[in-house]
């Protein structure tokens, strides 16, 4: 655990969060925060909550009780796209990417929220959008590079190998500029070195400030990398600190770790 | 080659009526041209955003209604209050029907997007139906099904060149033919922009879209207003070259006829429209020659299955993916959003 991150403030936090789905409880009073520049694993068997927790901090879905504040500022009742430009930006757990549009094209839809084109300048085809276009265009490289995709930026996103798709999946939400990422599942389906190829970009990303709430089922990967790791069973909290916490946590290893899972 | 085909088009269809002697399939040419903008329109919904707007007619229907109202003035009196309005000319008429025609599709935006799909398609269908309705009973403004006759014409110039009345159908062609110049400048700077990418974003993959930043809301609004204003612009140059308009304009044959030319052309690409409004806007008039207009229909419609089964993305994309194979350019695989393909320059 870093100190810093020890220091900093909460900036996504999850209030008494309970989701229902008809009888179902799929999360009952969930609590926890995020603090800046922290990465947060949030990890539990399937069928946990996990992705349902996802989807209610970014607006997909609302909670039957409490709520989800991002930097002070409660989500309640907004939209994905309004979550999104708060900086609070999702990949999700089955691949999804456009996938009858060129890689390139992927990240440019990615960079959205960084477009400030008007509609008459558009419409007038101006020069200074044309700038502005041009200048998108490099950051699509930029990003392309980061991630480690750019050789195959013709490609239709949806011709591309499973594990880069999942890392195309990043490359859009890192286009829309978060200061929070949440990243569901990122690493299933990649081999041990694409694994540990985007365990390294996590960490380039970190050094850049970005704060990650992680879903993830390696174990060693989440061990590894996580500052702190909250760990959810049947739509409870059942522990809440560091790896080694975790680790050692007697409910955890009954619950989750128990489950054939090694120690990492 | 493909850089050049849009002017080569222009200056081709430029220099139609100077060599053409019949002046019936000028008409014909007129009115095919006021359809392929209707149904160039239509394509910035159900092309980009992917929302079948099956009362499209009812903005060309607005646009051809408010213009002619526009130019011929009327006198009505609601709740006791009595409203004249002395005649404008016809340009400000085809101006005024593309905004309300605008108005029309930001209204119904809002309306149905909140629930898309079916949903959209049933409310533009009711949309087309309640307008028909009010031309056909609301006779003191719109004449009822007498229709609205002696429409003037569209008058161009100024007070310092003089007017010029555009009472000729060769006036007329050109007129047409500009108004689809500027209407696919537009379409294709809106469509190339981050404007188009977000309504192909949402048409490609909603809730990816959606996680990006892109308001679903924001985007097939504006798109239903661009589209409602286009047509309802067609609509009035409609008016103004016909002379005369009755609730027969808003049947829904039109909307077949707007949808028929996007699907067989190319839905999604800037030239499909154009292409597929060619083809079913002359067709009768050649058809007409060897058949009754029964069979005509019932060859209409088998032409238009023939290309669906054969050609299911449409004759654009089809040509387009022979063309690349022809030249061999086999890294021009059609990406979904742009399509003048333009990679980024890598650097
Ligand atoms: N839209 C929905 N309607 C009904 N039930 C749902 C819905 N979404 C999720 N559930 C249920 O809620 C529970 C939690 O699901 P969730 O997808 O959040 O689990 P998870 O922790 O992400 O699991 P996994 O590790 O398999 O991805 C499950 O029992 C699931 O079946
Ligand atoms: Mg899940």
């Amino acid at each position: 655990m870093s100190s810093a991150a020890v220091a900093a403030k909460p900036i996504l936090a999850v209030e008494h969060v309970a989701v229902h789905f008809g009888g179902l409880i799929a999360i009952s009073d969930m609590n926890f925060d995020v603090r800046e520049g922290e990465l947060v694993s949030l990890i539990g068997p399937n069928g946990a909550g996990k992705t349902t927790a996802f989807n209610v901090i970014t607006g997909f879905l609302k909670p039957t009780k409490g709520r989800v504040t991002f930097r002070g500022e409660s989500l309640n009742g907004l939209k994905p796209h309004e979550v999104t430009s708060l900086g609070l930006v999702r990949t999700f757990q089955r691949t999804s990417v456009f996938e009858k549009i060129s890689v390139f094209e992927n990240v440019l839809i990615g960079l959205h929220r960084r477009t400030k084109a008007s509609l008459l300048g558009t419409i007038l085809a101006l020069p200074s959008e044309r700038r502005a276009e041009a200048a998108l265009r490099e950051e699509v490289w930029e990003i392309l590079r980061l991630v480690g995709i750019d050789h195959q930026a013709d490609e239709m996103g949806g011709s591309l190998p499973y594990g880069d798709q999942r890392l195309l999946g990043v490359a859009l939400a890192l286009a829309a500029n978060p200061s929070a990422l949440l990243l569901d599942e990122p690493v299933s389906g990649m081999n041990a070195s694409e694994t540990g190829r985007f365990i390294d970009l996590l960490n380039k990303l970190r050094a850049n400030g970005k704060t990650i709430l992680l879903v993830e089922h390696d174990m060693p990967m989440v061990m590894g990398i996580s500052d702190r790791i909250v760990v959810l069973n049947y739509g409870r909290i059942i522990a809440n600190g560091t790896p080694s916490q975790i680790q050692n946590d007697p409910d955890v290893i009954q619950a989750y770790l128990g489950q054939g899972v090694k120690h990492a | 080659m493909k850089r050049f085909l849009p002017y080569l088009a222009v200056a081709f269809f430029a220099s139609v009526p100077l060599w053409l002697q019949d002046q019936y399939f000028l008409h014909t040419l007129v009115v095919t041209g006021i359809f392929i903008i209707a149904a160039m329109s239509l394509n910035l919904l159900l092309g980009y955003t992917g929302q079948l707007s099956l009362g499209h007619v009812a903005f060309f229907g607005i646009g051809a209604y408010v213009s002619a109202l526009t130019s011929l003035g009327f006198s009505l009196s609601i709740f006791g209050v009595q409203i004249t309005h002395e005649p404008w000319p016809a340009v400000v008429g085809v101006i005024l029907g593309t905004i309300i025609a605008g108005l029309c599709g930001y209204l119904i935006g809002k309306l149905a997007f909140r629930v898309r799909g079916a949903y959209f398609v049933i409310v533009t269908i009711s949309f087309a139906e309640v307008v028909r309705l009010v031309s056909l009973n609301w006779v003191e403004l719109t004449n009822g099904p007498l229709a609205l006759p002696g429409i003037p014409p569209l008058t161009l110039g100024f007070e310092w060149t003089g007017f010029a009345t555009l009472w000729g159908k060769g006036q007329n062609y050109y007129v047409v033919l500009a108004t689809i110049v500027l209407a696919y400048v537009l379409i294709k700077r809106i469509v190339n922009s981050p404007y188009g990418r977000a309504m192909i974003a949402l048409r490609e993959n909603e809730t990816l879209a959606t996680s990006v930043g892109v308001s679903v809301t924001k985007y097939l609004v504006l798109a239903a207003v661009i589209s409602g204003a286009m047509a309802g612009t067609a609509g009035g140059l409609y008016a103004h070259y016909i002379q005369i308009i009755d609730p027969m304009v808003f049947m829904f044959l039109n909307t077949v006829t707007m949808v028929i030319m996007v699907i067989t052309g190319g839905k999604g690409t800037l030239a499909g429209p154009l292409v597929g409004g060619l083809i079913f806007g002359i067709a009768p008039v050649i058809l007409r020659d060897y058949v009754g207009p029964e069979v005509q229909w019932i060859l209409y419609g088998l032409l238009m299955i023939l290309i669906v089964f054969v050609l299911p993305e449409g004759i654009v994309p089809a040509v387009e993916r022979w063309f690349t194979r022809k030249t061999g350019n086999s890294a021009a695989k059609r990406s979904a959003l742009v399509l003048e393909s333009s990679k980024g320059a890598r650097s």
